[in-house]
C-alpha cells in the first residue's frame, strides 16, 4: 500500500506547472532536468525499460496500459529501412483535459529529454510529437524548446554526448478529435484523413509509414527522467498497488477554483477537491458537498458518477472502475445542484456526434441518433419506453466500432440512464402532463 | 469553421487563386517542413502546408485565411500528390476553412466544461454584437464558430481568437473583449480574472516557492515518497 495523501512539492514532477518561470532551457536545467542524461543512457536500453514496468506507470493519455510493458513490444533490432519511431500524442482532445498543455507550454524539457530517453531505450531512430491544431502558441513554445535542445547537442546527431542520433519533429494538426486514437493519429501524420486503422497489425508491428512505432501520451513521456532519476521504487511508493505514482488532475465546472494540479494517484475525491478546488460551488464552505449532484471523473468519455458513490473514492484507475466509471485523463468534471444533468451528457453526446469520423457504421449512425434522442430526453419530448430504447442503442454501438469513439458516445448515457433514469421519467411525465393541461383547455 | 465537407467551386474564386505562389519566406518554411519527414514520404506535409497556405491567403485578404480550389491543387503539387488527397484532408480537419471568414475568426467553446462554466453567457456577448454562428458579420470583422472543446476546461469558458485564447470569461469581458478588437486594439490574451495560468484563482495550493523564483526541489529528495514536513512548503 503506497502513500496515497497529498504529495509533498519535493515530489512532484512537473515544478513548473503554472508558468510562474521560464520553461526554456536554462531555467528548466536549474529545476533539474538535462541533469548528467548521459548517466540516464548508461542504465541501458532495456534496464530502462525494466525500470519503467518496475515504476508501475500506466499511460497517461487514459486507457492506463502499462507503459514498460508497451515498449517492450517494440522490435530489439530494427530491420533496414523499417526503422523505430516513438510518436508522442499531445492532441489532447478528451473534453476536461487539459493537463498536456501545461507541460508543453511550461515543462517542455521535461517532454523532450523524457522524448530521448524513451526513443534511445525503444531503438528509435526519431519521435514526432503529434500536437493539436489548436495548441498554437503552445506549439511555438514547445519549438522554441526542441531547437534550444538542438542547439545544445541534447538531440541530434550524438545526443547529449551519447553516441546516439536522434531526431525529434513536432507535427501540429488541425482539428479533428479522433486523432487522439493511436492508429488515427498515425494515418494523420501520414498526411491522410484521421481514420482509426483495424488491428491487427498493432502499431509496434506496422505503425508509422509501415514501421514499428509506439505511441505514448505526453505525460507518460514526461515522467520518465524524473522516475529513472530518483528510482522506480520511489514512483511505485505513490498510490495503491497497481495504480502508482503521481498525476496531473484537471478539475473543471462547479468547483471554487477550477484547476490543474499534481497530486498522488488515488487521492481521494473530497481531499482533491478541498484542496485545490476549494469545495463545491455554493457550499458553505471547502468541505461541505452538500451541493454536489454528480463528477464525471476522467473526461466526457466516461460514465458520470453520483456524488454520494464518489466523495471518498480513490482517484484511480481501479477506484474509479469499481464504481463502474474511470480515470481517463484525470479530467475531473464536477456538477452541482444547477446543472441540467440531461443537458450536460447530450452535449457530450453532441461532441461524440461531431468527432465521429465517418467510418463506422453504428457510430457514424449511432452518435447522431443518440444526441437527437438526448436533445428529447432534455425537455421529455419522448416516452419512457424511448429510454430503454436508447440504452439499447447504446448497447450496439457499444463494443462494434474499429475504435473506442463508439463507446465513448455510448458510455456517458449509459452512465445517466444508470444513475439518473427517474430524472429522465420525470421530464417525460412533467411535458405529457403539460400537454394534457393544454389539450384540455 | 469547415467538416461540413461543402467548399466553394466557382469561376470568380479560381480566378482570383488561379497563380497562387509561396511568398518567399514560405517557400523557405515549406521546405523545412517537408524535410521533417522520410524521403518519399512527402504528403505527411500536408496539414502544415495547408495551414501555412491558409495563412497567406489570410494576410493576402486581411481575414483569418481559407483554402480556394486552385491553392489547394497548388498544395498538390507541391507534394507530388493528386488534388482529392488534399481535398479530402482539407474537408476532414475543422481548423481549414473552406469558404472566407472574417478578420477574426471567434471560436466558442460549447463543449461540456465551457458550458457548466457559462459558455451560453460567452455566445450571448457575441449575439449581442451581431455575431451569428456560421456567418460573418456585414463588416467582415467577425465570424463566429461554436467550437469543440479546445483543451482549456480549467480555464472555462474560454474562446479561441485567431491564434490566441481568451480564457475565464464572463458575458462582460467576452464583450470587452470583442469590443476592442473591433476598435482595433490588442486585448490581452489568457485568463481574464486575475490568476495565474492554470493555477486555482486566489495564488497556488501547491508549489508556492516558484511564484518567488526558480526553485530546485532536488535537495529535499528522499528516496520515499511522503506527506510535507512542517515548513518544508
Amino acid at each position: 500500500m503506497g502513500y496515497t495523501g497529498p504529495l509533498a512539492d519535493k515530489d512532484r514532477i512537473f515544478t513548473n506547472v503554472y508558468g510562474f518561470q521560464s520553461p526554456y532551457l536554462a531555467a528548466a536545467k536549474q529545476r533539474g532536468d538535462w541533469d548528467d542524461t548521459k548517466a540516464l543512457f548508461a542504465i541501458g536500453q532495456d534496464a530502462i525499460i525494466d525500470q519503467v514496468k518496475a515504476s508501475g506507470l500506466r499511460g497517461r493519455g487514459g486507457a492506463g496500459f502499462p507503459t514498460g510493458m508497451k515498449w517492450s513490444f517494440m522490435p530489439k533490432a530494427p530491420k533496414p529501412g523499417k526503422p523505430n519511431f516513438l510518436v508522442i500524442n499531445a492532441d489532447e482532445s478528451e473534453p476536461g483535459s487539459c493537463k498536456d498543455r501545461e507541460i508543453i507550454r511550461h515543462d517542455p524539457h521535461k517532454l523532450i529529454e523524457g522524448a530521448l530517453i524513451a526513443s534511445f531505450a525503444m531503438r528509435a531512430r526519431a519521435a514526432y510529437i503529434y500536437i493539436r491544431g489548436e495548441f498554437i502558441r503552445e506549439t511555438e513554445v514547445l519549438r522554441k524548446a526542441v531547437a534550444e535542445a538542438y542547439e545544445a547537442g541534447l538531440i541530434g546527431k550524438n545526443a547529449c554526448g551519447t553516441g546516439y542520433d536522434f531526431d525529434l519533429f513536432v507535427h501540429r494538426g488541425a482539428g479533428a478529435y479522433i486523432c487522439g486514437e493511436e492508429t488515427a493519429m498515425l494515418e494523420s501524420l501520414e498526411g491522410k484523413q484521421g481514420k482509426p486503422r483495424l488491428k491487427p497489425p498493432f502499431p509496434a508491428g506496422a505503425g508509422l509509414y509501415g514501421c514499428p512505432t509506439t505511441v505514448n501520451n505526453v505525460e507518460s513521456i514526461a515522467v520518465v527522467p524524473t522516475i529513472l532519476r530518483r528510482s522506480p521504487e520511489w514512483f511505485a511508493g505513490i498510490g495503491n498497488p497497481k495504480n502508482e505514482g503521481t498525476k496531473l488532475f484537471q478539475l473543471s465546472g462547479h468547483v471554487n477554483t477550477p484547476c490543474v494540479v499534481e497530486e498522488s494517484m488515488g487521492i481521494s475525491f473530497r481531499e482533491l477537491i478541498i484542496r485545490h478546488g476549494h469545495g463545491i460551488r455554493g457550499g458553505k464552505n471547502a468541505d461541505d458537498f452538500s451541493n454536489l449532484l454528480a463528477v464525471i471523473p476522467g473526461g466526457s468519455s466516461v460514465p458520470l458518477v453520483p456524488a454520494e458513490q464518489i466523495l471518498d473514492a480513490p482517484m484511480d484507475f481501479d477506484g474509479l472502475k469499481a464504481l463502474g466509471s474511470g480515470l481517463g485523463t484525470a479530467a475531473v468534471i464536477v456538477m452541482d445542484k444547477s446543472t441540467d444533468i440531461v443537458r450536460a451528457i447530450s452535449r457530450i453526446s453532441y461532441f461524440y456526434k461531431h468527432e465521429s469520423c465517418g467510418q463506422c457504421t453504428p457510430c457514424r449512425e449511432g452518435a447522431g441518433w443518440m444526441w437527437r434522442m438526448m436533445e428529447k430526453m432534455r425537455d421529455g419530448d419522448a416516452e419512457v419506453a424511448d429510454i430503454d430504447k436508447l440504452l439499447d442503442v447504446t448497447k450496439q454501438v457499444e463494443g462494434h466500432t474499429i475504435c473506442a469513439l463508439g463507446d465513448a458516445a455510448a458510455w456517458p448515457i449509459q452512465g445517466l440512464i444508470r444513475h439518473f433514469r427517474p430524472e429522465l421519467e420525470r421530464r417525460i411525465a412533467e411535458r405529457a402532463g403539460r400537454q394534457l393541461l393544454e389539450a384540455a383547455e | 469553421m469547415s467538416g461540413g465537407g461543402s467548399f466553394i467551386d466557382s469561376a470568380e474564386q479560381r480566378a482570383r487563386w488561379e497563380g497562387f505562389q509561396w511568398t518567399a519566406e514560405n517557400a523557405r518554411h515549406s521546405k523545412e517542413i517537408i524535410a521533417r519527414y522520410p524521403e518519399g514520404r512527402q504528403v505527411s506535409a500536408v496539414i502544415p502546408l495547408l495551414d501555412i497556405a491558409q495563412r497567406q491567403v489570410g494576410a493576402d485578404t486581411n481575414t483569418q485565411g481559407w483554402l480556394p480550389i486552385p491553392v489547394m491543387e497548388f498544395i498538390a503539387r507541391e507534394l507530388d500528390t493528386s488534388y482529392i488527397r488534399v481535398l479530402e484532408v482539407a474537408t476532414f480537419y475543422t481548423m481549414f476553412n473552406l469558404e472566407p471568414v472574417g478578420r477574426f475568426h471567434v471560436q466558442v467553446c460549447g463543449t461540456t466544461p465551457c458550458m457548466l462554466s457559462g459558455s451560453d453567457d460567452v455566445l450571448e456577448a457575441c449575439y449581442k454584437r451581431g455575431l451569428k454562428k456560421g456567418h460573418t458579420t456585414k463588416d467582415g470583422l467577425f465570424t463566429l464558430t461554436e467550437v469543440e472543446c479546445l483543451g482549456a476546461c480549467a480555464n472555462a469558458p474560454m474562446v479561441q481568437v485567431n491564434d490566441d485564447n481568451y480564457e475565464d470569461l464572463t458575458e462582460e469581458s467576452m464583450g470587452a473583449i470583442l469590443d476592442a478588437l473591433a476598435a482595433g486594439k490588442s486585448p490581452k490574451p489568457g485568463p481574464q480574472i486575475d490568476r495565474q495560468t492554470s493555477c486555482p484563482e486566489g495564488g497556488p495550493t501547491t508549489l508556492k516557492k516558484m511564484a518567488e523564483r526558480n526553485y530546485d526541489y532536488r535537495s529535499q529528495w528522499t528516496p520515499t515518497a511522503g506527506p510535507a514536513r512542517e515548513g518544508a512548503q
